[in-house]
């Protein structure tokens, strides 16, 4: 394995971030600070407890799992996208580094990003809401997988995009309204029963649910489900990455 | 002598149908200086590009000091610096960190003394903390060739390295490219400037649409396919050239005030003094000579521009 790669390319990625802190953690812990006063404090104080917790605490863990899609997709993809758009992804392509390397590297560094960026924002939230998380190793286990399967689903898109419409369509149009018709402001169980049966397509309810499981021991789908999407996202991803680099598609002519 | 790379059948076609290669064969001499001419859309790019991994191959097998370039990429790529045509760089990367960067991404330790000797080489040394985006195109291009010995490659391709820079620049990396060879790198370069080729290389070969349709030591190149031309001021204008001459193909110029010949310097040593005498035979007096000799770009020229040039190549270097 070609670690010294791995580590060149890991240490470049946070490097940029180190360079780009304000826009990379800043603003969106002052936005989600934003969704606590607004949700949690003044529309939270007038709703009533939700599965057993106040509003405010309800909505931490879908806020945190909001950022944790958002950034692990949007890191990822301009991770990759920005060396093809500048064309510097010449180095990369003729280096002696293996796809599984590359992928480690890239995505393990979106992944990093976006996981201490959902701790900062899980820190935040406990200076407005009380938190709780009655399993921690589940809540750390379904950041990391979410984290991983995103980024790689960031990387595909910055592998397929070709202009930078391209690749903010798939988080904007996409990524971002599941996530908020996912369940991470209400239960799924607060919605009409047509609609309770057309949320189960949406696959980020699965995510919210077992993240908010992991938290608050309710969900609004049974864990194992979740846990079970979770895993078949990663090996979507995982396939759809392989098929990028067996077939060169959008790298190598 | 073993070649520290070896293609074989190699070939290429896009998916668009272009067909960029059609079974090119070349071998590479350890050591030696390279010179790969060719039109635009000729192959070599892609040539390059196919060796250092960036384009996949339809067809045939290289190797790079007996590595396969597909099966044993790793041990292959680790041998090789690419320098690209275009001026890419992380415009927000300081110059030590995009040097040091590729040298990991080629799988080596860190050695901070490499990386300053490299930068020192390439007059790049007070530049070492400015950001690629602060650079002149020049030192960009530098910057390009720094990131391509970071890792201490054994061979080192320039795709049209010297293009849009400076004469300066170009005869200082011309020097660089002869220190590398003394250090034992092998150097495969591109270039449009055949000056560039006749300055450098040791070997030639010429690529047009696909195909390789020459290669051949530069020396010996010239000596085959750079014929020289007479010219002979005349003391009086002449009409026409005598038919008694007609056997060595003289032409007039400049409304008879000149007569042109033509010849291969290597296999007709004694035409000029023949053609003198005769000359002198004939009545015809000329007020003053002098010589030229077909440059490497002639010969590029007339190889690329006719189709048939390339038999008669061979046939040239028939003994």
């Amino acid at each position: 394995m070609n670690l010294h790669a791995v580590r060149a390319i890991y240490l470049f990625e946070m490097a940029r971030t180190r360079r780009t802190l304000l826009q990379s953690v800043l603003a969106p812990v002052i936005s989600t600070s934003l969704y606590f006063v607004v949700f949690g404090s003044a529309i939270g104080a007038r709703i009533p407890e939700v599965g057993g917790v106040s509003y405010g605490a309800f909505i931490v863990p879908g806020l945190v799992m909001l950022n944790l899609l958002t950034q692990s997709v949007s890191n990822a993809s301009f991770a990759i996208f920005f060396p093809k758009f500048s064309r510097t992804i010449y180095e990369l392509l003729s280096a002696p580094v293996s796809h599984f390397e590359i992928v480690l590297s890239y995505v393990g560094a979106a992944a990093t990003k976006s996981i201490l960026l959902s701790l900062i924002i899980l820190a935040t939230a406990a200076f407005f809401v009380p938190l709780r998380i009655e399993h921690p190793a589940w809540m750390l286990f379904f950041l990391v997988l979410t984290a991983l399967s995103f980024s790689l689903l960031g990387f595909i898109l910055g592998i397929w995009a070709d202009n930078f419409e391209k690749l903010q369509l798939v988080p904007l149009l996409v990524i971002t309204p599941l996530t908020f018709l996912g369940g991470s402001f209400y239960s799924i169980d607060m919605l009409p029963p047509a609609w309770q049966t057309v949320t189960l397509f949406n696959p980020v309810v699965y995510l919210v649910s077992g993240f908010r499981w992991s938290f608050y021991g309710s969900a609004d789908v049974a864990v194992g489900v979740s846990l079970g999407m979770s895993l078949l996202f990663l090996a979507v991803f995982v396939a759809i990455v392989t098929w990028i680099f067996r077939t060169g598609y959008r790298l190598k002519p | 002598m073993q070649p520290i790379i070896s293609i074989s059948g190699l070939a290429k076609t896009y998916d668009s149908g272009f067909v960029a290669l059609k079974g090119v064969d070349l071998d590479i001499r350890p050591g030696e200086i390279f010179a790969l001419l060719g039109p635009n859309g000729a192959g070599k790019t892609t040539l390059i590009s196919i060796v250092c991994g960036l384009v996949r191959p339809s067809a045939g097998q290289v190797t790079v000091a007996g590595h396969d370039i597909v099966r044993d990429y790793r041990a292959a790529r680790e041998m090789i610096g690419l320098v690209p045509q275009e001026l890419t760089t992380d415009s927000f990367e300081t110059v030590w960190n995009t040097v040091s960067f590729s040298r990991g991404l080629f799988g080596r330790p860190p050695d901070p003394a490499h990386i300053e000797r490299v930068l020192k080489d390439l007059s790049l040394w007070p530049k070492k903390d400015s950001k690629l985006i602060t650079l002149s195109g020049g030192m960009k291009r530098r910057v390009l060739i720094a990131k391509a010995l970071s890792h201490e490659p054994r061979v080192l391709f320039l795709d049209e390295p010297t293009a849009g820079v400076d004469v300066e620049l170009r005869r200082d990396m011309w020097q660089l490219v002869r220190r590398l060879r003394d250090t034992g790198v092998t150097v495969i370069l591109t270039t449009h400037y055949i000056e560039e080729a006749e300055e450098m290389a040791d070997r030639v070969g010429v690529i047009a649409r696909g195909e390789l349709i020459l290669v051949e030591d530069k020396a010996t190149l010239m000596r085959k396919l750079g014929g020289k031309q007479l010219t002979l001021q005349l003391a009086r204008p002449l009409a026409q050239i005598p038919p008694a001459l007609a056997h060595y193909g003289l032409s007039l110029a400049k409304g008879g005030r000149e007569i042109l010949y033509r010849y291969e310097a290597e296999r007709e040593e004694t035409a000029i003094v023949d053609l003198l005498q005769e000359l002198g035979a004939a009545g015809i007096g000329f007020a003053d000579l002098h010589t030229t000799q077909r440059s490497l770009e002639d010969i590029f020229v007339s190889l690329v521009a006719e189709p048939d040039a390339a038999e008669a190549a061979e046939a040239g270097k028939q003994p």
